[in-house]
């Protein structure tokens, strides 16, 4: 493999969060009945014309500034120009020549997605550019007996075109790159990141060449709607793309489709289908300005972004660059995080944040639900861990109340603490109490303990523990118990 | 009072308001006139009594009737078919529309019917209003009323035919590049292209969205300034509509002409125009210089572009604003086909005449990758080079003056075998469409045949109340505009 260096570009279509449609006033609500939410703006009746959402514009504004780009001060609307059957203008009303946003960045950590232990490495990708768009309907092909059937509703829908430089040289990297921008577009509330209903979804471009060596011709992977299929997608065009050079035959440039059960991909339309879009501007709509009192009052309404707030978490709470970066996968989970400090304190921040990561994540993968679904508020896991920290309960305690509190047995750690008698036992009149009883009764392990045999101690501690069902403070029993035992 | 049929609208207005006539009345007199004389003019394509009689009796019942702000309430009025009308079939000449019935008013249709005017109905035009001389329309030719062998000129000639004979006190017409104002001196009337913005465009049929503008036809300026008042305004679903504050646009039609200055372009004023238009333009013009008005001459150099580039222009825009035209969602679609690609050929080779296919293949090549550059491109520099001509032309004169058509109305067939004669019918009009500004047409004698000489002005942008002063002033001491054919009386 390290014979052929693989070169990936991606462009993103992201389905904006916007009310309306981009040109019209139809709602963009997904799952109505087909064409209830397309007006005559949407179905192109004769005499109809496109306004600006301003919405929209919001939206491409905040993207640029997460991503460092330059914003337009004025920008164009085109035609591009087919016909199909769910296009109901004969055109769909893109940017072309000058788009909203141009260059920018997202950094992605290469080689070490899920691994703590492992060095991962930043990497910039290159943004080319980032374009508002209309999105068209849908054409269904089934159940219409040998007809199709086209539904408007997402005809107009808004959309934001991401298109990054031929940066990525793996599927790995690819995927690395799409999560993190679908994590961001989520993280400034741009759109909702849902793949299933195509709000987020991927054309990838892939060619392979020898290291150092011109760029080989690409082929378009189009419509990539999951991660994985992303990944297995991009590893088998590579694969089929280095056979064929091997094999003497030069690439072709295509437009290919992945399909899922086979996991391969195939040809769709060859360089000579390819349409003359005819773009122009388009005379309907005036150039979009963007002035510099706009961008300062959307900038002004931008959540912290996941890079900023990594840098501060580690500053401020002494998270580690892993932890921070976990914390701040989604916003929700930062949110989430932030919400749990504010109520435990900074001092806890740490602890926080292993809870989340470890506890609280196992739990919601288990149950397959999303962090903002948590039956354990923010305020409540707060609650629980101040317990730990004032010594309340022990860590093993704290995971029973954990599992309470998911179980909804009591609205905080407080008062599921006190109905259920959990509190530490810490009078080391009684604590001394219990292990004279446990040494009493475990006179083989003293022995054990007595001839050498460390092993012996722990389960000393083990037995007390459970005689006061563990609720005593692990560290003043092992500390009395020492004493006891002279040890 | 004057006849009814030759009344100007301020005169039918007050007689409305008096309840000397009733909507119902007025409406009943041009019905009857349009069933008994449109049959050899073909200026209506589609009518409906009920309907109209139904708006009349309203606007006699609504309050508007002699109220101040509403002084057209109850005046009937027809509409150029390019506007979609709820309830009306709205064809734009074409067959690919003749079964199509709006859902939804243009905003034009809204503005007049919320100032009390009732719909006579709907009136012939080119298809897609291509073509200066109405042979193109899928519903067959407008006649001219001063010589029915003649064409009343286009696109809006069916608007301009009515007028004429007296079917309709006024129209709506669009004018792309000429077609308000050609078929307004072709016919012997008044008819206005606002300043582009003006008037919202809103649910008028797009030929060419950068150059498309509705105006109003009617027998005077007066008239038009009226109408005028109750079509334009901002309109938020036009994005290419102007904020700005509503004007009156009757406001300087009594003030002198004392000091005015009038420029005639070099250009406009050279070979190209027959001796009749000559003789009756330059009259007018001296007719001018007695009201008080000094003429200077300016030049338009590059006026001589205007046809090539507004026929790469408006072309390219009309093959995109067609694509809607497709036989999936209204309009015409062919019986039979094989596949999509069929459909969309057959239904389209049927739905389209010959002129409106020429232009969507003209437009589609002046976009194709490798022309664009050579042709859009170009064509919208010399866009910008033309306007630019008319910003110096206006440092020295108010409103430019010269002749609407180079030629009065020329007989059925005679140009629509050479596309490129009939497009050069519009060289004086399409410069002022090329670089938005506001021009009309008014009547300004007769020439060869008996037939009406149209003068053209054209005024700086939003300069449409100086026009009207203009046109007016000279319609107080000239009364070409109040003829009308002998034979039609």
């Amino acid at each position: 493999m390290s014979q052929w260096e693989v070169v990936i570009g991606l462009e993103t279509h992201a389905q904006l969060r916007t009310k309306s449609k981009i040109f019209s006033g139809s709602s963009t609500a997904f799952g109505a009945d087909p064409n209830v939410q397309a007006n005559a703006v949407d179905i192109a009746l004769p005499g109809v014309l496109p306004v600006l959402n301003r919405e929209a514009v919001v939206c491409a504004i905040k993207f640029g500034l997460a991503v460092g780009a330059t914003i337009a001060p004025r920008s164009v609307f085109a035609r591009k120009n087919y016909f199909y059957p769910d296009l109901p203008k004969g055109y769909q009303i893109s940017q072309f020549e000058v788009p909203v946003v141009q260059g920018g960045g997202l950094a992605i950590k290469v080689g070490a997605a899920n691994d703590p232990n492992a060095t991962a490495t930043d990497k910039q990708v290159r943004l080319t550019r980032a374009h508002l768009e209309e999105d068209a309907g849908k054409s269904l092909h089934e159940d219409f007996h040998g007809r199709s059937g086209i539904d408007l509703n997402r005809a107009g829908t808004p959309l934001l075109e991401i298109v990054t430089e031929p940066d990525m040289r793996s599927s790995a990297e690819a995927v690395a790159y799409a999560r993190a921008l679908h994590a961001l577009v989520q993280w400034i509330g741009i759109c909702d990141g849902n793949m299933q209903e195509g709000s987020f979804r991927c054309d990838a471009n892939v060619s392979v060449r020898r290291p150092g060596g011109p760029l080989g011709t690409r082929r378009e992977i189009k419509n990539l709607n999951s991660f994985r299929f992303m990944q297995q997608a991009i590893d088998f065009e590579v694969q089929w793309q280095i056979n064929e050079i091997t094999e003497g035959r030069a690439i072709q440039q295509a437009t290919v489709l992945f399909d899922p059960d086979t996991g391969t991909t195939r040809a769709m339309r060859s360089k000579e289908d390819a349409h003359d879009y005819r773009y122009f501007p388009d005379p309907d709509l005036l150039p979009l300005e963007i002035g510099p009192d706009w961008i300062a009052e959307v900038k002004s309404g931008m959540p912290e972004l996941p890079q900023a707030m990594q840098a501060r978490f580690h500053a401020e709470y002494g998270l580690s660059a892993y932890d921070a970066t976990i914390v701040t996968a989604s916003f929700s989970m930062a949110d989430y995080f932030v919400t749990a400090v504010a109520s435990a304190g900074a001092a806890n921040a740490k602890t926080i944040a292993n809870w989340i990561m470890g506890e609280l994540a196992a739990r919601l993968n288990k149950s397959d639900m999303p962090i903002e679904a948590s039956p354990i508020a923010a305020a409540q896991l707060a609650g629980l861990i101040q317990r730990i920290a004032d010594n309340t309960i022990s860590n093993n305690i704290a995971k029973k109340v954990f599992e309470a509190l998911w179980n909804g047995e009591g609205s905080s750690a407080d008062e599921i603490i006190d109905k259920q008698g959990l509190k530490q036992i810490t009078d080391s009149g009684a604590i001394e109490k219990i292990i004279d009883e446990v040494l009493a009764t475990n006179q083989k392990s003293v022995e054990e303990f007595r001839s050498g045999k460390e092993k012996a101690f722990n389960a000393l501690v083990g037995q007390a523990m459970k005689a006061t069902r563990g609720k005593a403070n692990p560290q003043q029993v092992t500390d009395l118990l020492k004493k006891k035992l002279g040890a | 009072m004057t006849d009814l049929i030759n009344a100007p609208l301020r005169e039918l207005s007050a007689a409305l308001a008096a309840r000397k006539l009733s909507a119902v009345e007025l409406a009943t007199l041009f019905l009857d006139r349009i069933d008994r004389l449109n049959p050899g003019f073909n200026a209506f394509i589609a009518q409906d009594r009920e309907q109209t009689l139904a708006q009349a009796r309203a606007a006699d019942a609504s309050g508007k009737v002699g109220a101040r702000d509403t002084p057209l309430a109850g005046i009937p009025l027809a509409h150029k078919d390019i506007f979609c009308t709820r309830g009306w079939r709205t064809s734009c000449g074409s067959h690919m529309l003749e079964n199509f019935v709006s859902p939804y008013d243009a905003h034009v249709v809204e503005r007049l019917a919320g100032a009390g005017m009732v719909t006579l109905g709907k009136l012939n035009m080119d298809e897609f209003a291509m073509g200066s001389s109405n042979e193109t329309s899928y519903f067959g030719p407008v006649k001219n009323p001063w010589d029915t062998a003649r064409v009343p000129g286009g696109s809006s000639g069916g608007s301009a035919a009515a007028i004429a004979a007296r079917l309709t006190p006024a129209a709506t017409g669009t004018d792309t590049g000429g077609s308000i104002r050609q078929p307004a001196a072709l016919c012997g009337l008044t008819g206005l292209k606002p300043t582009y913005g003006a008037v919202s465009r809103y649910g008028m049929i797009a030929f060419a969205s950068s150059l498309d503008q509705a105006g109003p036809m009617a027998k005077s300026a007066e008239d038009c300034a009226l109408l005028l008042n109750a079509m334009a305004g901002f309109d938020a679903r036009d994005s290419t509509s102007l904020e700005r504050p509503a004007e009156d646009y009757t406001r300087d039609l009594e003030q002198p002409l004392a000091g005015l200055r009038i420029g005639m372009p070099r250009e406009f004023f050279g070979d190209g125009m027959d001796a009749d238009v000559r003789a009756a333009v330059e009259a007018a013009l001296a007719e001018y210089r007695k009201l008080g008005a000094t003429t200077v001459e300016v030049s338009l150099p590059n006026s001589g572009l205007s046809v090539p580039a507004y026929y790469v222009i408006a072309p390219a825009e009309a093959s995109s604003n067609l694509s809607r035209f497709d036989g999936v969602r209204y309009g015409y679609r062919a019986p039979e086909y094989t596949d999509l690609n069929d459909m969309y050929s057959k239904s389209r080779a049927q739905g389209f005449g010959a002129e409106v296919k020429r232009r969507i293949l003209i437009g589609t090549y002046v976009l194709s990758h490798g022309y664009y550059d050579a042709y859009y491109l170009k064509a919208q520099k010399i866009r910008r080079l033309i306007a630019a001509d008319f910003v110096e032309a206006f440092k020295q004169c108010d409103v430019i003056m010269g002749p609407t058509s180079p030629s009065v109305a020329f007989a059925f067939g005679a140009k629509s075998a050479d596309p490129v004669q009939m497009y050069l019918s519009d060289i004086y009009t399409i410069s002022t469409n090329l670089a938005g500004l506001p021009g009309m047409s008014l009547p300004c004698g007769f020439g060869q045949g008996g037939m009406p000489v149209g003068l053209q002005i054209i005024g700086s942008w939003f300069g449409e109340a100086k026009m009207l002063q203009a046109a007016h002033q000279y319609q107080k001491a000239a009364d070409w505009h109040t003829r009308m054919p002998e034979n039609l009386k």
